[in-house]
């Protein structure tokens, strides 16, 4: 019996819930079936001793991420965090604390790792594997979207995505995957992208860009695809090339590119920024996935790689890459490795050699959403806090009127849309609604107040999960736009074409 | 020499020796467990110096807590920084002679055992007042705060109450360092006392009071924001490069 998904009541900045035990206890996201889980070189379904198979793999994974080694030791259930989680915010569910959710791992750890866990069990909250404690894991570490809002906060640092990364990766070596995150890793190895567009279909798209924006603004703006011996490589979200309004996002970078005369490309084979790997905590599928990129990198011969608006990628990005793939050597040591758009954009802007017309954007007053992972995982340019004033800047220079919503909401405190970490899937819809709440709040200030009309978002999950989730609060998903498709709007072209 | 004072010696040695291994032991774990990824929370400092200052802020000023909690932060910061002031009043019993600075803290030591117990108290009251600091409370983190509680009051008991003979009790302690076992005074307080603080070493390197050392291990505070600029690899990351 499906219920229509009903959004909460609004309340004003800020509300803590009063616990409501169990209440998304039941909401499951699909588990992964062998066609998902096997190309992956995970079990197909859960193994028979999987109780020990999980301790084994904690015991693994304690030896190999300090993370998790002292973030299961050194919590001290002071509660600083049981406020923060935009799930908890949005739900009530006390499992929806971070440190509660943390202890769904925690008790696990305690009883089968710890000396007083061995020796005195629930005095210190040491629990054995049941069957429920398990369907708890996979319910409760999904709806965690790895925003670390939580680890801001915390007086030790304490990172619960560690905690929920580690949870999945436990999981899925015991064979009991997520099929929304393990069938998008599938179709990247497969294909290149999270949504298995192949080469023909974005050829298609991208020629079909070519001659909207010719008809729209008389320019021949190019869409490369494959191009060797181009001088920049971007990589972006797959969402980019047809979803509303991240298309218009793609057709700004386009704009941005041939304004500033460069020789760009996409590439088929790593036609896809977000990378799932970090979602399931698996390093060698990160590992894997970002190789793709290396790899389109010296095919096509570049010298730099420029990546689009999203948020988790632009973790991975500009996080993990050198990790993972490099070193990229092989590149123009000019320029940081991987840069994202908006270093490119702002950074026109400011030399002159782009030349925004606001007015374009003359109807709108815009706000902005700071993506979880871009807040608090990244940089852009050399100054700490740039991943916040770079969009700003760029915003700020394309529309006439910006303003911001609440301190509490924005910056490294922003709040994750409801949608990231795995979590973007139909049957989750009432968790994103919820979790989309606290956010939804602050913007209804800033209308209430300023008469915003629009915000902007600089990823592909929360532009996906905003124009899904608005119209639940009542607001229209064309509210929520690309960071370049307001530069697309407001561009002015020709010159060098 | 009294059975007691052997058994007092005995507990102090155990809890001295369990603590500093236990420490050692699970420090060293922190130390060598890699950190394959750079997980920073940024904004974060751009150099090693800037990340270790960071940590120096949590472990001295509880920064984010203070941007988390505000009423947390008050009672949390006097628990600890009374604390403080009370090991350091305490230093007078464990080394000869004492230090100008030890003497000078004296007075302030007794406000601090204050500051400690009235935090704690408050802390305790959380655990029950407040419903998802209830939800999160598990036996232990009531008794370890009863702990510190029964520390700090027999502390007092012994300086209004009962007044102790801490001569003796100096003499005692001085004594353990070269294995000369000598007469503890026998009053309950300081026996109290004795025996809640020896507890409390033992259990602290199997505890949560690891978040002392541990939180210097925390690579999402102790980690420089530079990923772009110097390639980071775990060992056991490398083993994977082909």
């Amino acid at each position: 019996m499906a219920l229509k998904p009903v959004a909460p009541a609004l309340d004003d900045l800020p509300t803590v819930p009063s616990l409501n035990p169990g209440v998304m206890g039941g909401l499951k996201s699909y588990v992964a079936v062998k066609a998902h889980q096997e190309p992956l070189g995970f079990p197909g379904e859960l193994v028979e001793n999987w109780e020990q198979a999980a301790v084994a793999k904690m015991g693994e994974l304690l030896g190999k991420y300090k993370s998790l080694r002292v973030y299961l030791d050194i919590c001290v259930k002071c509660g600083a965090c049981t406020d923060k989680c935009h799930y908890f915010l949005g739900t009530g569910d006390p499992k929806n604390m971070p440190v509660a959710r943390q202890d769904l791992m925690r008790d696990i750890y305690r009883y089968y790792f710890t000396p007083a866990g061995k020796a005195l069990g629930g005095l210190v909250g040491a629990k054995p594997w049941t069957r429920e404690r398990l369907d708890d894991w996979y319910n409760y570490f999904h709806q965690c979207s790895q925003c670390r809002r939580c680890s801001l906060f915390c007086p030790y640092g304490i990172d619960t995505a560690e905690i929920s990364m580690a949870a999945r990766e436990i999981m899925d070596s015991i064979g009991l995957g997520q099929k929304y995150c393990n069938e998008i890793i599938g179709k990247v190895h497969k294909i290149g992208n999270n949504l298995g567009l192949p080469e023909p279909a974005l050829i298609d798209t991208l020629e079909g860009l070519e001659e909207d924006v010719k008809e729209d603004t008389g320019h021949d703006i190019k869409f490369p695809l494959n191009v060797v011996g181009a001088d920049v490589l971007l990589v972006t979200p797959s969402a980019d090339f047809f979803a509303e309004p991240h298309v218009d996002g793609l057709i700004g970078y386009a704009k941005v590119f041939h304004q500033m005369g460069l020789s760009w490309t996409m590439s088929s084979y790593a036609s896809e920024a977000g990378n799932f790997g970090m979602f399931i905590g698996n390093y060698e599928q990160m590992k894997k996935i970002s190789m793709r990129i290396r790899q389109a990198a010296l095919d096509l011969k570049v010298k730099r790689i420029v990546f689009g608006e999203c948020g988790h990628a632009w973790r991975v990005a500009y996080a993990f890459l050198n990790t993972l793939a490099g070193p990229f050597d092989f590149l123009d040591p000019k320029y940081p490795v991987p840069q994202h758009i908006l270093e490119l954009t702002r950074g026109a802007i400011l030399s002159g050699a782009l030349k925004l017309d606001p007015s374009a954007n003359a109807d709108k007053i815009v706000t902005v959403h700071d993506s979880c992972n871009i807040a608090r995982a990244t940089r852009m340019g050399p100054e700490p806090g740039s991943q916040f004033f770079y969009p700003r800047d760029v915003l700020k220079a394309a529309c006439p009127k910006f303003v911001d919503m609440h301190p509490d909401t924005t910056h490294a405190r922003t709040f994750c849309c409801g949608g990231g970490g795995g979590l973007l899937t139909d049957e989750l819809i009432d968790l994103r609604i919820k979790g989309a709440k606290p956010r939804v709040e602050a913007l209804k200030q800033a209308v209430d107040q300023h008469g915003v009309t629009h915000m902007a978002a600089m990823c592909a999950i929360c532009k996906s999960q905003f124009t899904k989730v608005l119209p639940y609060y009542g607001y229209d998903m064309g509210m929520v736009q690309s960071v370049h498709q307001l530069v697309s709007n407001a561009i002015l072209l020709g010159g060098n074409s | 020499m009294s059975g007691l004072s052997m058994f007092y010696a005995a507990l102090l040695y155990v809890a001295a020796g369990v603590l500093v291994a236990g420490l050692a032991v699970k420090i060293r774990q922190y130390w060598t467990t890699p950190a394959p990824l750079k997980i920073a929370v940024t904004p974060a400092p751009t150099t090693q110096a800037g990340a270790w200052l960071r940590v120096g802020r949590e472990a001295v000023l509880f920064e984010s807590l203070f941007y988390s909690n505000r009423w947390l932060w008050i009672f949390a910061a006097a628990f600890h920084a009374g604390l403080a002031l009370v090991l350091v009043r305490h230093m007078r019993y464990f080394v000869n002679p004492v230090p100008e600075v030890v003497v000078l803290a004296q007075p302030f030591g007794v406000y601090g055992g204050m500051a400690m117990v009235g935090g704690l108290l408050v802390l305790l009251a959380r655990r029950f007042v407040i419903d998802r600091v209830r939800y999160i409370t598990r036996p232990s983190d009531i008794l370890m705060l009863l702990l510190l509680i029964g520390i700090g009051v027999s502390g007092y008991g012994m300086k209004f109450a009962n007044p102790t003979d801490i001569v003796a009790v100096k003499a005692f302690i001085m004594g353990l360092y070269v294995f000369d076992i000598r007469d503890l005074p026998v009053e309950p307080p300081l026996l109290a006392h004795l025996f809640m603080v020896a507890l409390l070493m033992i259990v602290f390197p199997f505890s949560k009071l690891l978040h002392a050392p541990g939180v210097f291990f925390s690579p999402s505070r102790n980690q420089a924001d530079d990923p772009r600029e110097r390639r980071h690899l775990a060992p056991w990351a490398a083993k994977l490069e082909g």
